[in-house]
């Protein structure tokens, strides 16, 4: 590729010998030998196999659990339940003061989403411990389930999670995240033309050629290795600390090794239990999700709804943005308050636009709790925002790239979270695209500079 | 559960185990034998990060039975690098950045091994057939096929 170096010829720094040079990368003579070891490659005699015993109802009391049958199967070593657990309800974002704790690791009195584990069963192999899972009872009081944000957030619907008390997530700044700058009505009073539209996503699962999974082996002295491939080492660590009440000192994780994430493999879901399992029965053990369980169980990237309004004038400057964003959490928040969150900051997106309304909304429903996924929060906002720029474009009658030219944010800007803009290189990027995609824009534009204001 | 007898030989070397029947291919060498470089993506027969050769046969190892395989001659991606050199796969794969998160190397290279054994100089539609089989969820597929012709035009200049 080539490197185009008159742009910030006066601030570049041209003595770098790192940056383009191709280097090999560390892991790879590992991959292609076979020789790389991810966590399923470990394997320790005696090694236990967990299997969950998960709810086939979306929303339900627990009336009771009898695992008798399970414990008498030929082959069971411990059956685990929410009473087994030290410290049951959990969060993961605890770690940096963001609660309620609203999940549970084992279900305990109700169910939130179909697949949620109850009951855990370790066994000698891994037929026995999915034959043993099948023999748990358990009684289940069907509850009215919620799947729709909208249908979630209108007065009366059933309450998916009463660890918040309503089916949405309370940040300090209200019942969403608000982003506040200029007057939007007013912007809208004087613009042109105004067009508002909705975009829609569904949840997308991450589909790791690697599933998720754990391997523990007790080292005695009550210290537990537990090889992961968590893409969240640390917070893995620490809430496996506060859920099973151990001293991170007992506890040694080893990862870095991950057969594919994405995002996928954020949450602390397969460690806590499989320690304790480790603990309870002093043998090795492992917890791998078959690919069934990946599909279903793992949590997607949350569905999204983003509703935008813009205020456009003839000339090409977008004078009003008003945006309601709402991100599906499913049953429980994991992730999904820091999505949504993330897409308040995200909506004025890279363009200078002097009156910006912004309210997103992370909703609970009876569904697969969603989490991280590459970018989550932002990237259905960017698919909507620049399907908003195309049309705001086609509704005055300008070229797209020349639309966005003229909103682009550029040194020295205020932006809507009254931040002054700094080392922007938009303009020099869509400069360079419309080379590249043979795409010509007018002489002024490509005359322009994100660096210095006015070029 | 029975046990059976199962012998073969595996990247140049015998092995005999006494295996549970209805065991997989994939979990006897995992498990049993300990060469880990066949991976289980699915166990379902969909991924093909499990693939292995078998008698120069391109196989998944998680839906073969392993006590069918007595007597016959098993390759896996482990036993390609001969006293430290790499196959000219592997080194391909190495060189043109055709392996992200790894896993699905190994099937990979023993997919592409099974073409250019076959077809040594294969065309790009025919390095696509070959490993249409094989799930990659990281690198993207342009590299690997890249890595696949790198390899097979390396292969015709040591023949030639
Ligand atoms: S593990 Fe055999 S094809 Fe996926
Ligand atoms: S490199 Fe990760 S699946 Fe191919």
């Amino acid at each position: 590729m080539e490197l185009r170096k008159n742009y910030f010829a006066d601030v570049r720094k041209d003595d770098l010998h790192e940056i383009g040079q191709p280097r090999p990368r560390s892991d790879s003579p590992g991959h292609v030998t076979g020789k790389t070891a991810y966590f399923a490659d470990r394997n320790f005699p005696g090694m236990l196999h967990l299997k969950m015993v998960r709810s086939p109802h979306h929303h339900a009391r627990i009336r009771s659990i009898d695992t008798s049958e399970a414990e008498k199967h030929p082959g069971v070593v411990k059956v685990l339940t929410a009473k087994d657990v030290p410290h049951n309800v959990y969060t993961i974002l605890i770690l940096i003061q963001i609660g309620p704790e609203d999940e549970t690791v084992l279900a305990d009195g109700k169910v939130r989403w179909k697949g949620e584990a109850v009951v855990a069963v370790l066994a000698e192999t891994e037929r026995a411990a999915q034959e043993a899972a099948a023999k748990v009872k358990v009684d289940y009081e069907v509850l009215p389930a919620v799947f729709d944000m909208e249908e979630a957030l209108k007065p009366g619907a059933p309450l998916v999670n009463e660890y918040h008390g309503q089916n949405y997530y309370l940040y300090d700044s209200g019942e969403c995240r608000k982003v506040r700058f200029g007057d939007v009505e007013a912007g809208f009073a004087g613009a042109d033309h105004i067009l508002e539209q909705s975009y829609q996503s569904s949840p997308i699962e991450h589909a790791p050629t690697e599933t998720t999974g754990c391997v523990v082996a007790p080292e005695g002295n009550d210290r537990f290795t537990c090889y992961t491939n968590t893409q969240a080492m640390f917070f893995t660590l620490d809430n496996t600390s506060i859920i099973l009440q151990m001293p991170g000192s007992k506890l040694h994780f080893v990862g870095g090794t991950v057969g594919g994430g994405f995002g996928g493999k954020v949450d602390v879901i397969v460690e806590p239990i499989a320690i304790l399992g480790a603990k309870l029965t002093g043998r090795p053990v492992s917890f791998i999700y078959s690919r069934e369980e990946e599909m279903q169980i793992s949590s997607p990237r949350a569905a999204e709804k983003v509703v935008i309004k813009d205020g456009v004038m003839t000339d090409g400057r977008i004078v009003a943005r008003k945006v309601t964003g709402y991100t599906d959490a499913g049953a429980y928040s994991r992730h999904s308050p820091y999505g949504a969150q993330k897409g308040a900051g995200h909506y004025p997106g890279p363009y200078t636009i002097p009156n910006v309304w912004i309210d997103t909304y992370c909703v609970y429903t009876n569904r697969t709790p969603s989490s991280a996924m590459r970018g989550f929060g932002v990237t259905i906002g960017d698919f909507a925002l620049e399907v908003q720029m195309d049309k705001l474009a086609r509704l005055i009658g300008m070229d797209p790239l020349e639309f966005r030219f003229i909103n682009a944010y550029r040194d020295g800007d205020m932006k809507a979270h009254r931040q002054p803009t700094e080392g922007a290189a938009l303009i020099e990027c869509m400069q360079e695209a419309s080379r590249a995609a043979n795409w010509p824009v007018a002489e002024k534009f490509m005359a322009m500079s994100s660096y210095k204001k006015g070029a | 559960m029975a046990k059976v007898p199962v012998q073969f030989t595996l990247n140049g070397s015998e092995k005999a185990e006494f295996i549970d029947s209805g065991t997989t291919l994939l979990n006897a060498l995992r498990d049993k034998i300990g060469d880990t470089s066949p991976k289980g993506g699915c166990h379902q027969g969909t991924c093909g990060a499990c693939s292995v050769i078998i008698d120069g046969e391109l196989r998944l190892s998680c839906l073969t039975l392993a006590e069918t395989c007595n007597g016959t001659t098993i390759t896996t991606t482990s036993g390609l690098s001969e006293s430290g050199v790499l196959h000219p796969l592997q080194r391909a794969f190495l060189d043109t950045f055709a392996t992200q998160c790894g896993f699905c190397t190994p099937g990979m290279i023993m997919a592409a091994k099974v073409l250019l054994d076959h077809t040594p100089n294969p065309s790009r539609d025919e390095v696509v057939e070959a490993l249409s089989g094989n799930i990659c969820r990281c690198t993207g597929y342009e590299p690997i096929i890249q890595a696949v012709l790198t390899a097979a035009r390396a292969n015709s200049q040591n023949a030639a």
